[in-house]
């Protein structure tokens, strides 16, 4: 950038704004709950991610997150190939649908499908008959996990498909190409690096959500306790220790997130300038 | 047999996108073996009827033939058809070699021919060397002539470029120029029919053999250059070709005044004489008095605009002949008109002088 | 000759299939929910509608929520523009994990975020102590709630004008120059009717999403009725009371502001691209 000759005091000035705002208000946070769940030592760290009901809230997660993971990768593909690649009546709609989870407060996600699946929605007598458990139970946790993280996948891939356009794809069919083949040869090559940050932004997310969770999972400890939700019950039990020992867990994960998606983007970068 | 063997046939084809017609009644025949162009402005429906013969647009109604075999319902990949897309649609992530193979690929042919035959291909568009290269390492010119291999590769009956149109416009005249001779040099040594998508005229009467003049979804015209040239049929065709100025009232002229008075015409340059009032010339009679308002210096020509009965019209010059000054006096003689008259049809005039001299029906 | 219209065919494949998997999933995990939504609603009677979201205490967590919200989103646009300016306009060390921070509060779970906030601002807390010597408190405050929707909302004013910011030719910057302008005048003028649009969706998206945050406000907010308590902390505890009246009552209210402050984004949005495109 041209770096204009009286701009040198205001240049530092703007970055030290920023750099102060970024420290207090992101960084610190970080900072504090690695400090204060290795406060007592690693020994009491490892106690608390130790603990039995820690174990179950860690394998939840990534038991509900790997699920989400499957169903909004197949969905943000099929999504954002349908929306790409054709034109069609409807499509419009389809696309608002797809981003209107990102417009829902998470409680009101969490509302929702209390409404659908709950003991007053008419589906109640047949879920019950059928034996079938959704609210307060891990299927509810899933399926306003996988609501609040609809768009993800679909989102990212979506713009690098408009980009690209449809002439590559075009000219594969014509020659005979199958659905398969034209995929994972011409168009996959393309969205890799999207694709790959979408699943990693919906797993951090996925891993996180708390509103919808919240309400869906009757905090059965053990059950259907997720990490941010034993978190909650930590800290309201006043363990601060243990609820920041497991938060240190989601923020390293967070960390690796933020990493990943760094070099996702070079790469992505790199591949589009070579 | 060999006269009317028709490998394309358009029968009454239309198209619709939403709420424009794209294509009105289309009909043509195309020899086979023949390298045909589409002509027509933008938004002419040139593209619509290259791709729907292509099978990447689908006709409301008519039937498309190639080959004698009615292709509507045939899918794209199975009319036996090469595309040569506008923006190329070269495969970004496959090197060149990968581009070129990947049709004979699809069409599961054995790897040692697959081998064969792209090197076949890469030494005919002249790529030796450039196998392992990425499209985007290439120039533009090299990018076209992958394209081109990869279309010809599976050896396809039909080839249909698109590259022509308006993309290479931006492009400087030389290097269009030099893509031009070398396409019209490649389908010659491959024989094979082709139909290539162009606005250019000049293009297109260069390299076709023959051209078909596309206008608001309909064809204007069909035939060969020269015929188109000098024959056009409809006051579009007229108005497209050459470099033209259109005339209303052509009966106010000398020479033309036998026409009814609302009758309008287009007439070219190289059917205009321009001289000085001192040279001598043959049909003093039919000659009129114009005012020169422009010379342009064209370098083997000169072009001059004359104003006469208010309207401004373009003649030549020859570098050679005496220069004429902006602002004099001419004698200007129009040998020839191409009158609109009823459904836009074009009839072509020649002065009455000429005419009388000797009665020959052109 | 007589062919009907010919079916519509494709020619890239996996129309059926693409279409089918998005529609069904679509309708499985938003429409049928959101339909149950709209069924339970047209149950409600007016009356006990207005009633429930007339309540003193619902009105002041409406009051609460968007109070804090658009506090919360204003900061944001003022600091998601420095940070998108010096992201675009400057080089200097460190600058790569700036830009790499900035994503955090995508990444880290707002329960983490939301804890963490409440015991750095607590009258004791790292930087609530600094604070409380001027007797500001900020946990247990609106502010603190505010604290947490400005860290919550931050990326979203950041992304969307960085993109445009890095768009802008500098020739339009130089036009200005070379016209007279100083640098204040350029950026007023130039290059902030640029940007606006970008800046108004940033704002309008981390004040909606703001409206909705629950997972890192509760923990700040102390939830005191009438001083902090925000409106879906009101639907959470209707629903642990299983009066599922109430909340999809005050649900509803909620959701009509989200699509309303969206739809007033999308038409400022339109706007503007009809000035750039020429269309008025």
């Amino acid at each position: 950038m041209t770096a204009k000759k009286n701009s040198g005091p205001v240049k530092w000035i703007l970055i030290g704004i920023s750099a102060v705002f970024l420290i207090t208000m992101l960084i610190l946070p970080l900072i504090y709950v690695m400090a204060t769940a290795f406060k007592d030592g690693a020994a009491s760290f490892w106690k608390a991610v130790s603990d039995e009901y820690a174990v179950k809230a860690v394998l939840l997660t990534l038991k509900v997150t790997g699920i989400t993971l499957v169903f909004n990768t197949v969905f943000g593909l099929a999504a954002a190939w349908c929306i790409t690649r054709f034109q069609f009546k409807g499509k419009k709609v389809i696309s608002t649908l797809i981003d209107l989870p990102l417009t829902v407060s998470p409680i009101i996600a969490g509302l929702i499908y209390v409404l659908t699946y709950g003991r007053q929605s008419i589906l109640a007598p047949y879920l019950k008959a059928a034996g079938i458990k959704i609210i307060f139970a891990v299927p509810g946790i899933v399926m306003a996990t996988i609501f609040v993280t609809l768009p993800f996948v679909s989102r990212e891939i979506i713009p690098v498909l408009t980009a690209q356009g449809t002439d590559e794809e075009e000219a594969a069919a014509l020659m005979g190409a199958g659905g398969w083949r034209i995929f994972r040869e011409i168009t996959f090559p393309h969205i890799k690096w999207a694709l790959l940050y979408g699943v990693v932004l919906c797993s951090a997310r996925a891993m996180g959500e708390f509103g919808a969770v919240s309400v869906l999972s009757g905090h059965l400890r053990g059950k259907t306790n997720t990490m941010p939700l034993y978190i909650e019950l930590l800290y309201q039990g006043y363990d601060f220790t243990g609820a920041f020992a497991v938060s240190a867990l989601l923020v390293l994960m967070a960390v690796i997130i933020l990493v990943l998606r760094s070099v996702l983007e070079q790469r992505g970068k790199g591949e589009n300038d070579g | 047999m060999a006269e009317n063997q028709s490998y394309v046939e358009l029968r009454g084809v239309n198209k619709t996108f939403q709420d424009y017609q794209a294509s009105k009644d289309i009909h043509f025949r195309i020899e086979k073996g023949k390298l045909v162009a589409l002509l027509g402005p933008s938004g002419s429906g040139k593209t619509t009827i290259l791709r729907m013969i292509a099978g990447l647009e689908t006709a409301d109604s008519g039937e498309i033939l190639i080959d004698g075999r009615v292709v509507n319902d045939i899918p794209a990949n199975k009319r036996g058809v090469g595309f040569v897309f506008q923006n190329y649609a070269l495969f970004r992530y496959k090197t060149v070699y990968d581009n070129i193979a990947f049709g004979l690929r699809v069409n599961k042919w054995e790897k040692s021919k697959i081998r064969a035959r792209v090197q076949e291909m890469i030494e005919l568009v002249g790529l030796t060397g450039l196998e392992k290269r990425y499209p985007n390492q290439l120039s533009g010119g090299q990018r076209q002539r992958v394209a081109f291999a990869r279309a010809l590769a599976p050896n396809p009956e039909l080839l249909l470029l698109d590259v022509l149109d308006e993309p290479f416009a931006a492009i400087d005249a030389k290097v269009r120029q030099e893509l031009r001779s070398w396409l019209r040099e490649m389908i010659n040594k491959v024989g094979i029919t082709s139909i290539f998508v162009t606005h250019d005229q000049d293009e297109a009467i260069e390299v076709a053999d023959d051209i078909i003049i596309t206008n608001h979804g309909r064809v204007e015209q069909i035939g060969n250059p020269v015929d188109i040239y000098r024959k056009p049929e409809t006051t579009f065709v007229a108005e497209f070709m050459g470099h033209p100025t259109r005339v209303e009232h052509i009966s106010r002229f000398k020479g033309f005044t036998g026409l009814a008075p609302e009758l309008h015409a287009v007439i070219r340059p190289e059917n205009v004489s321009i001289t000085r009032k001192n040279e001598k010339i043959r049909y003093v009679i039919s000659a009129e008095d114009g005012v020169v308002e422009r010379v342009l210096f064209r370098g083997k020509e000169a072009e001059i605009w004359v104003r006469i009965h208010d309207i401004l019209i373009q003649g030549t010059r020859k570098i050679e002949e005496a220069p004429i000054e902006e602002g004099e006096h001419v004698n200007i003689f129009i040998y020839r008109a191409y009158v609109s008259g009823e459904d836009e049809k074009i009839q072509i005039v020649e002065n009455e002088v000429i005419a009388a001299e000797n009665p020959v029906v052109i | 000759m007589n062919r009907r219209k010919a079916k519509k065919k494709r020619v890239i494949p996996g129309f059926g299939l693409s279409l089918g998997i998005t529609v069904s999933m679509l309708g499985l995990i938003v429409l049928l929910p959101l339909c149950s939504l709209i069924l339970f609603s047209a149950q409600l009677s007016p009356g006990e509608f207005l009633s429930t979201v007339t309540r003193p205490r619902v009105l002041s967590a409406y009051l609460v929520s968007f109070q804090t919200a658009f506090a919360a989103a204003l900061v944001d646009a003022v600091m998601g523009l420095i940070l998108a300016w010096v992201l675009v306009r400057y080089e200097f060390p460190g600058k790569q994990i700036m830009n790499g921070i900035i994503e955090l509060p995508f990444a880290l779970p707002t329960a983490v975020a939301g804890i963490a906030l409440t015991h750095l601002t607590t009258t004791n807390g790292w930087v609530g102590s600094f604070f409380a010597k001027f007797g500001i408190p900020i946990a247990y405050t609106r502010i603190g709630i505010t604290v947490a929707l400005i860290f919550i909302g931050i990326p979203f004013v950041v992304r969307a004008v960085q993109p445009v910011l890095e768009k802008i030719d500098p020739q339009y910057e130089e036009a200005a120059d070379i016209l007279g302008a100083d640098r204040w005048q350029t950026l007023t003028q130039v290059i902030l009717p640029e940007i606006l649009p970008a800046l108004i969706s940033g704002f309008t998206l981390s004040f909606a999403r703001g409206l909705g945050e629950y997972g890192s406000v509760v923990f700040i907010a102390g939830n005191t009725p009438f001083e902090t308590e925000i409106a879906p902390l009101m639907i959470m505890s209707e629903l642990q009371e299983f009066d599922y009246a109430s909340a999809t009552s005050i649900a509803l209210v909620m959701l009509a502001a989200a699509f309303l402050i969206l739809f007033v984004n999308a038409v400022l949005q339109s706007r503007s691209s009809k000035i750039i495109s020429g269309i008025v």
